[in-house]
């Protein structure tokens, strides 16, 4: 038993810290992506941003969507609340309000992410160096997490953060990318670039040789990314943990947040690649959106702002 | 050796004689100090600081974005009382507090101690601080004030007197805790040939106090934080988790059925006492003041019904107020029928014509304190001021004669403490804290706040005062 206002700063501790990871991800391969021959430069980031929510947001201030421009405006700009650099403060602040729940090292972690990303947005540091930076500050505070915070309701609630948002960013990437590819279905070789992008920001580029041992297919690659159990960022590999954790939190609260997530689980656990592709793409995912958010929804009834 | 400066010959000194001479409790730990080289001692003291700031970093952190924290400073002599003196302020304590329980109790009820003339209707009633929603309410034990701050000095004279009552919500008990750690940390060995009275059970104490407060069977306490901008947020988020409680915000609590619960994730859980750490003013939006974003709702008509328990109750603060102090002597005797054990520091109403004569005629040697006033602001403190400032007082206590008390210049004692040039005599005071539950309970000690200025007699941490640890050595 908890606070639901401690539940929810732990909750949205993490799942700030894991959104400027997925975002430092998904601009460290736009930004190398857009320094190909056949790229559009700042446009392509910017479809990139459409994942986000913030492309109109970035249009406001930069209508000509240099890609320099784009690229500042989600990693450095204080005044995005989209940036990594505001995803880092909200975990930050969130960390700050729980310090009493969480472990001396996690806050110090998450704390030092906080005082050192200000400084590298302050000397204008070099963007593909400050996204490993942030990835690996993620890792850090991940790795921190495990290995040092007790296993109870607070863990539960952080990781439940964690795999929310992280669900919630593979289906919005392989959304955007099977739009970019423009027709859902080909394997031709100009596709190798987006569908091999789209594998290494989610650092399942290893995984699709490993389990394949052939050249990418978009197929293979959608199969990967949202049926495999054993992918880490995969969308079947995100519902697994949710639906586990959310029995294990203490009362009997949550009914319908149960159920969706053992819903969506049974689906993902027993769908098949070719019928969902029958199905198209698109589709399929608009719909998982649309459950996960539920699913938050549900979440946030139940634990985290008890009314 | 230590550069040592010596007290003055009219000053009292805890552990040193304007001679050179040592009293008799302090021996041992002067011949210790003797035998450390200054560089171990100053290590000691950095690691101190580090150990604090590292503390401060991970729980006090003020203001967002400059991570910039307030640390209170600490000095590593400690101030050490012998048990003889220990038994009497203890005694002198308890008998304090139980008169004030009773006094607040009365001035709710019968109010017995007006109808005897023993203490001005107006003074009590006319009081921003009495408040009317307590009138006829009973309190389980008739426990008003569960937590009390005395703050207490020894002047010149050797003896002790009390400063003032804390009967609202009391702080600093954090620090002497954290002193305590701390000393036993970088000088253990001082407490293998020190029999030092432990203080580390206080937490233990408190929440045995405050779940007697309650008459339910098996109390839900909560501690209830304006939040982490408050000054104190450290020490809200201290006790709690010392006590094993949840620390909670208004928006937390809401009210329902003429209960208080709190909003969890496995539901609504009702709550029994509420250790609150916000004023009165703000605990209830609809009873008191309308724009606090602190309280709860409704609380206030659930605590008139009984349904939850407020620890310190709403309406103490007319008994610590400095215009009725003068009388608490009196309620020792009118409640108790017995004698003050500890003395009251004498003073001179400016209410009273005759008084504010006295004080007029005298303002250059005497301390005058409005009587709502805390934390060292608004006082003229008489030696240490200038013509100008006495004039302009002067002009003030005319205006609102009613608003101003006085008192002579007490020379508070004075405790040998780390400065740039060594060891000197710096002043100290003492908050020790009463807790009142199925008895009264005191761990022997308190807090010491130390004048870290020269000569200065403010203690206050909002003036530059610091603390250190408090020794009653056990015979």
């Amino acid at each position: 038993m908890m606070l639901s206002r401690t539940a929810s700063q732990l909750y949205w501790m993490s799942r700030y810290m894991e959104r400027a990871e997925n975002l430092a991800r998904l601009l460290d391969v736009t930004h190398s992506l857009s320094l190909l021959p056949q790229s559009r430069g700042g446009a392509d980031i910017a479809a990139a941003l459409a994942t986000t929510g913030a492309l109109d947001a970035c249009r406001a201030r930069h209508p000509q969507l240099a890609a320099a421009d784009v690229l500042h405006f989600m990693t450095f700009d204080a005044a995005n609340p989209a940036s990594i650099i505001s995803c880092l403060k909200y975990a930050r602040e969130n960390a700050h309000a729980v310090r009493g729940k969480i472990t001396g090292e996690m806050w110090e972690n998450i704390n030092a992410s906080w005082l050192e990303a200000r400084q590298m947005a302050a000397e204008g540091r070099p963007l593909a160096g400050f996204f490993d930076w942030v990835k690996e500050r993620s890792h850090l505070f991940r790795g921190t997490t495990y290995g040092t915070i007790q296993r109870n309701d607070a863990f539960s609630f952080i990781r439940l953060g964690t795999f929310l948002e992280r669900a919630d960013n593979t289906a919005r990437l392989i959304d955007v990318k099977s739009h970019l590819v423009g027709h859902e279905l080909d394997d031709s070789a100009a596709d190798f670039y987006l569908w091999g992008a789209l594998l290494r920001s989610l650092g399942a580029f290893e995984a699709y040789h490993e389990l394949y041992r052939d050249s990418l297919s978009a197929r293979r690659v959608a199969e990967l990314l949202i049926l495999r159990p054993d992918v880490p960022r995969s969308l079947r590999a995100c519902v697994d943990e949710i639906a586990e954790l959310l029995p294990r939190i203490q009362g009997d609260t949550g009914h319908r947040a149960k159920r969706l997530a053992a819903t969506l689980h049974a689906e993902l656990s027993y769908d098949q690649i070719d019928s969902i592709l029958a199905g198209g793409l698109h589709a399929y995912l608009a719909q998982f959106l649309s459950q996960i958010h539920a699913l938050g929804d549900a979440v946030h009834d139940a634990y985290l702002e008890a009314a | 050796m230590h550069a040592l400066t010596l007290p003055e010959a009219h000053h009292y000194d805890e552990m040193l004689l304007a001679s050179g001479g040592i009293r008799p409790h302090y021996r041992d730990f002067a011949h210790w100090l003797h035998s450390q080289s200054p560089q171990t001692l100053a290590r000691k003291r950095a690691e101190a600081d580090l150990m604090f700031h590292r503390v401060g970093i991970t729980f006090a952190v003020y203001g967002d974005d400059s991570g910039a924290e307030r640390l209170i400073p600490f000095d590593s002599v400690p101030r050490i009382i012998p048990a003889s003196d220990w038994r009497t302020l203890e005694a002198g304590m308890r008998q304090r507090v139980t008169a004030l329980n009773a006094f607040l109790h009365d001035i709710y009820h019968e109010q017995h101690i007006v109808k005897a003339g023993i203490i001005p209707a107006e003074q009590v009633f006319s009081n921003s601080q009495y408040q009317p929603a307590m009138q006829g309410l009973d309190l389980p034990h008739r426990i008003y004030a569960h937590i009390t701050g005395v703050d207490v000095i020894r002047h010149n004279d050797g003896n002790f007197y009390v400063l003032e009552d804390n009967l609202r919500v009391p702080s600093g008990v954090s620090y002497m805790l954290e002193n305590r750690k701390m000393m036993m940390r970088l000088f253990p060995e001082l407490f293998a040939s020190h029999a030092v009275a432990p203080v580390q059970h206080y937490p233990t104490l408190l929440l045995n106090t405050l779940r007697h407060a309650s008459l339910a069977e098996n109390p839900t306490v909560v501690v209830l934080t304006p939040g982490h901008h408050n000054s104190a947020y450290f020490e809200h988020a201290f006790l709690a988790q010392q006590m094993g409680v949840e620390l909670v915000e208004g928006q937390d609590l809401f009210v329902k059925h003429n209960r208080v619960y709190m909003r969890t994730t496995a539901g609504h859980k009702q709550v029994d006492v509420i250790y609150r750490r916000i004023d009165d003013a703000f605990l209830d939006p609809l009873a008191f003041r309308a724009d606090s974003m602190l309280g709860v709702p409704g609380l206030l008509s659930v605590y008139r019904s009984g349904g939850v328990i407020l620890a310190n109750a709403i309406g103490t603060g007319v008994a610590d107020d400095k215009s009725i102090y003068p009388y608490v002597p009196d309620m020792i005797r009118f409640y108790l029928s017995e004698e003050p054990l500890l003395q009251n520091v004498p003073t001179w109403m400016c209410r009273r014509p005759a008084e504010l004569d006295h004080v007029l005629n005298n303002l250059a040697e005497l301390v005058v304190k409005e009587v709502h006033g805390a934390g060292g602001y608004g006082m003229l403190i008489g030696p240490a001021a200038s013509s100008a400032e006495i004039e302009d007082f002067r002009q003030r206590i005319l205006a609102d004669p009613a608003n101003y008390i006085a008192q002579p210049t007490l020379c508070l004692s004075s405790c040998p403490t780390f400065v740039e040039a060594g060891i000197a005599p710096r002043h100290i005071d003492l908050r020790p804290f009463v807790l009142s539950g199925r008895e009264i309970s005191m761990v022997a000690g308190g807090l010491t706040r130390v004048a870290l200025k020269q000569g200065s007699l403010v203690v206050n941490s909002s003036q530059g005062g610091g603390t250190k640890d408090t020794w009653i050595l056990e015979e």
